[in-house]
């Protein structure tokens, strides 16, 4: 088994607000992240995948595919975005980067051929990232 | 739906690798400049990673608020801008970055109850950094 991983970047905002909650539950729980307004941050993806090595082309994944899947499911709907108004996911998910890896996983899995999706890992900044699995 | 969560840290702290169960010519060959009797010095990064189910009414494995109020108080405080061989938990044993990453882990282990502890990976200098998982096996 081979693992490989491309990385990608995009640029997004958001706020993370639950409208069930009352506004200075939401603010205690959110702090500055839950100013209606949003911010922004630089995202970095980076999928990793799995499988044989094929003889025949010596690839686990063809390159160019991953990198068009990725643009096509992710960086066309997320890159230069307000998360929270322009992804279906995120209108009533709350677009923290747990969520937004799970919402990339989901994106990504049905859509790979011959290599599986071993992990999506997703940096908000340098010092904070999630990785999902696509464990339930 | 089961994320890992993972946060780092910085802090400063000098060190001495010296070992009482070696000689002074021992002690040089194995641990080379390290074992400078005045000590030195390195920024370390300590990156954290927790796991735990997404919680659907935050979305969030733990609010990060909490890991980093835990983590200012249990370690960045304890380690910050000390000298690690005047710390109690390395009279005995020499601070390397193996012992005092697995001394983190038992402090995050041991108190933080918001998230399980995955992992806990130090970084001495950009070149080198060390990993525990206490007995679980580490996650790639």
């Amino acid at each position: 088994m081979v693992y490989l991983t491309r990385k990608a970047e995009f640029a997004a905002s958001h706020y993370y607000h639950n409208p069930e909650l009352a506004p200075e539950e939401n603010r205690r729980i959110f702090g500055k992240c839950n100013n209606p307004n949003g911010h922004g941050h630089n995202y970095t993806l980076e999928v990793t995948v799995k499988g044989e090595v094929d003889p025949r082309s010596g690839f686990v994944v063809d390159l160019k595919q991953l990198k068009d899947i990725m643009q096509r499911e992710v960086l066309d709907a997320m890159d230069h975005r307000f998360l929270n108004k322009e992804v279906p996911e995120f209108v009533h998910r709350i677009p923290t980067t747990e969520n937004i890896a799970i919402a990339i996983w989901q994106r990504l899995a049905s859509k790979l051929q011959h290599a599986q999706l071993h992990r999506v890992r997703v940096y908000e900044t340098p010092d904070l990232f999630v990785d999902f699995y696509g464990e339930s | 739906m089961k994320a890992h969560l993972s946060r780092r840290y910085l802090f400063s702290a000098s060190h001495r690798l010296h070992s009482e169960a070696m000689s002074e010519a021992e002690n040089h060959a194995t641990y080379g400049k390290c074992n400078n009797p005045f000590g030195h010095g390195h920024n370390y990064i300590v990156e954290v990673t927790v796991s735990g189910p997404v919680d659907e009414r935050t979305g969030m494995v733990c609010n990060l608020a909490d890991l980093d109020s835990f983590m200012e108080r249990e370690v960045l405080a304890r380690y910050d801008h000390e000298n690690l061989n005047c710390l109690p938990e390395f009279a005995q044993q020499v601070p390397t970055t193996e012992n005092l990453c697995m001394s983190i882990y038992e402090i995050v282990n041991r108190s933080f109850s918001l998230a399980h502890l995955e992992r806990v990976r130090l970084e001495e200098t950009m070149m080198n950094s060390f990993e525990y998982a206490g007995q679980d096996q580490l996650r790639r």
